[in-house]
């Protein structure tokens, strides 16, 4: 498969490698504006009710956050050298990379799903158990978009350890994908690590200071 | 068909090749038939909704089916119809072949895009038989998500997923267009509808999503109950007309765009004359794209927003008449001295910059702040949009359709009997939206069922405008269905224009052309009324 022709709509094979990689960055200029919305909307709550949301902000638990930060920043470390191992066509620590990023990954849900399971047990779940009494109203709306943006995070990255996964599973076969994919799924996993770099500060540090 | 080599149509004609197609000509007709059906239900809630309004009094459908009416018909003709409309058909079946490309850049996703929206489509008719929606199709907090009783949650996540069918569209547009060209196509040697095309992509990518995550909150909010928008639960029911409009007043340049687009190619192929500032009407594309993302307060005026955003946004709205106006003065300016011909595709084009600009200069009116307190949500606003919506963007695909249909369908349709239907549809579409202009400067509110007796004149005008208007559509589903048959056989560039889709055979092979063209001068190159084709090696 890998010294095929093009397919039939491009004339060369590196054609095709740019239109692939330029469709992929229209496609995360698309994801940016989604989460950029969710991101605004939340801004202009946390503007209009700063005391409340910092009240909030505090009942999340920053040690996980910041544990899942240097988790998901080192997985990202390694997709890099993944990619990296693919250009000097070294197999061995292309597959082993592409498994770090994927156990890194998994890492990363596994402590966010211990954290809502934490918060469960708090009360601070809109919808499902909320403890009125002791964080308001508004305090709800800030667990809800705590839940809407972590949990839509947590569906991308889901998304990219499947594609990291069925990747390694396939170059360790000796059936590796066309050039410009690894590159591709390479733009998604950064793309998802830099939302968290975002979504972290936004949500976990409102209040933690004076 | 006997003797003659296969074309994209009769390559293979199992339902299936159909079906699972992923040659954007035929994805263009999956999604031509699919609009259609779409345009006679949402033009069917219009029938209802006008027979309705012929009498002051509520004395046809009980208030609340008006309601669910106007909703179904606002809903169905933006996202069902307008946005898809000239993007995946028309500009699905020409844009590869403009730039000679063999197809797009991704052609199963752009099948892909085609049952996204298929399966929106149908939850969102799913809904409307279900009982439909009541909140217009704006769906104003907290209304929508607090005290309507409709299926609003199942129209919105059949709206939320039509957007993947936009944004992959717009996506496989922009790829396409970057890295698809023919050798010697630069992009000031683009056809002006590729730019258009390019520029309502740009809008597709990056408005559509936003749009999204609103709907998504809409849905929480619905179904949780939680306070996003809803004030009694401490959410901010103007967050929720910032964040529609932030898509909604761009998504109006995704519908008006293309047509745009459409209009530049007419005129010159028409006039049979270069277009008067190519780079000016190119850019003007571009800049409408880039300013309508910086207008939507607009909308909001008397809704509570601060003065000083308001006086932005209103300065930013007339910036936008300025791109707007330059296109009018250079499509003017081409015809001066052409060699007119007034086949039915100009008469279209000549209905889209008479109605175009009507409707651009309502919009100056709506965009300045006193104004626009006296006519908000009056038939004035109702009557402004359907003049860019209806009498610019439909009046444009039609033309546009007409233009195409040879290469589409390699067979004419009887000019007669278009060029009648042409002038039916401007004065079907003036006698019933110019009387909305008089009623809403009185003082008539939209989305109302029953009104004071004096209004009564204009609304009877305005129905039996509607009705020669429903006459004017249906003219074309029956003499194209014709032509299908009995139409004579088109050659390949029945119009003597210059683009390279006219190099290739009507309708084309399935990889479109037999060999790559190479390009060789700008699109509109005309001597003495005389084409130069874009390319001469084919």
């Amino acid at each position: 498969m890998s010294e095929a022709s093009p397919a039939f709509q491009y004339a060369t094979l590196s054609q095709q490698r740019e239109a692939a990689t330029l469709g992929m960055w229209a496609f995360l200029a698309t994801e940016v504006l989604f989460f950029g919305a969710l991101i605004a909307a939340y801004s202009a709550y946390r503007t209009a009710w700063p005391a409340e949301i910092a009240a909030a902000a505090r009942h999340t638990r920053v040690a996980l956050g910041a544990i899942n930060t240097a988790v998901l920043l080192t997985s990202s470390a390694f997709m890099a050298t993944a990619v990296a191992a693919e250009e000097a066509d070294r197999r061995r620590p292309l597959v082993l990379c592409l498994l770090a990023t994927a156990v890194l990954g998994l890492s990363f849900i596994g402590i966010k799903g211990y954290e809502y399971w934490l918060e469960y047990r708090e009360g601070l779940v809109p919808a499902l158990n909320f403890d009125f009494g002791r964080y308001g109203g508004i305090g709800e709306l800030f667990f809800l978009f705590y839940f809407f943006a972590t949990g839509l995070h947590a569906v991308h990255l889901t998304i990219g350890i499947v594609m990291v996964l069925v990747l390694a599973a396939r170059i360790g076969a000796g059936r590796p994908p066309r050039p410009p994919v690894l590159r591709m799924v390479g733009l998604y996993w950064h793309f998802v690590d830099i939302v968290w770099i975002f979504l972290f500060p936004l949500i976990y540090l409102p209040g933690r200071t004076g | 068909m006997h003797g003659s080599p296969p074309n994209y149509l009769t390559a293979r004609t199992t339902i299936r090749s159909w079906l699972f197609s992923t040659d954007h000509k035929r994805i263009a007709l999956l999604y031509f038939a699919s609009i259609t059906f779409f345009f006679l239900i949402g033009g069917l809630a219009a029938v209802l909704i006008r027979l309705e309004l012929v009498t002051p009094a509520a004395d046809l459908v009980l208030p609340d089916t008006y309601n669910r009416l106007f909703t179904m018909h606002g809903v169905i003709m933006v996202w069902f119809f307008l946005v898809p409309s000239i993007p995946t058909t028309l500009g699905n079946f020409v844009l590869p072949l403009m730039l000679a490309a063999r197809d797009l850049a991704f052609p199963r996703l752009n099948l892909a895009s085609w049952y996204f929206y298929i399966a929106g489509g149908a939850l969102t008719v799913l809904a409307l038989l279900l009982g439909g929606v009541d909140t217009g199709w704006t769906f104003y907090e907290p209304y929508a998500s607090a005290f309507s009783n409709g299926y609003v949650t199942l129209a919105v996540l059949g709206i939320f997923l039509s957007g993947f069918s936009s944004i992959l569209t717009g996506l496989n547009f922009i790829v396409t267009t970057h890295k698809l060209r023919a050798p010697g196509m630069t992009w000031y040697r683009l056809p002006l509808f590729v730019w258009s095309l390019y520029s309502t992509s740009v809008i597709l990518v990056l408005a559509t999503p936003v749009l999204a995550m609103t709907l998504l909150m809409l849905v929480a909010e619905r179904v949780l109950g939680i306070g996003i928008f809803d004030p009694a639960l401490g959410g901010d029911p103007l967050l929720w007309q910032h964040m529609f409009w932030f898509y909604s007043h761009p998504a109006v340049y995704i519908m008006v765009l293309p047509a745009i687009g459409i209009v530049s190619e007419l005129v010159p192929a028409f006039a049979r004359k270069q277009i008067f500032g190519y780079k000016f009407v190119a850019w003007a594309s571009v800049a409408i794209a880039a300013i309508g993302f910086l207008v939507w307060g607009h909308h909001m005026f008397v809704a509570g927003q601060s003065l000083y955003a308001s006086l932005v946004f209103s300065f930013l709205s007339y910036l936008v008449a300025v791109p707007s106006a330059i296109k009018v003065f250079n499509w003017v300016a081409t015809l001066h001295k052409g060699w007119i011909r007034f086949d039915a595709p100009m008469l279209y084009a000549f209905g889209f910059i008479g109605l175009f600009t009507i409707g651009g200069l309502t919009g100056l009116f709506l965009a300045a702040l006193a104004i626009d307190v006296h006519v908000t949500d009056t038939y004035f606003v109702v009557a402004h949009f359907h003049y860019i919506m209806v009498g610019g963007s439909v009046s444009a695909f039609f033309g546009g359709l007409h233009y195409w249909w040879p290469k589409i369908t390699g067979r004419l349709y009887p000019e007669g009997w278009a060029r009648a239907a042409a002038i039916l549809m401007f004065f079907g579409f003036n006698l019933t939206f110019f009387p909305q202009f008089v009623l809403g400067w009185l003082g008539m509110p939209r989305r109302y069922d029953a009104y004071p007796p004096e209004f009564q004149i204009w609304h009877v005008l305005s129905s039996a405008g509607a009705s020669t208007l429903a006459v004017a559509y249906a003219m074309p589903l029956f003499y194209f269905f014709w032509s299908l048959v009995w139409g004579a056989r088109a050659p390949a560039n029945p119009w003597g224009a210059t683009g390279l889709e006219w190099l290739t055979g009507s309708p084309p092979p399935a990889r479109n052309f037999e060999r790559t063209p190479i390009v060789v001068r700008g699109p509109y190159d005309y001597v003495e009324g005389q084409p130069r084709p874009q390319a001469e090696n084919v």
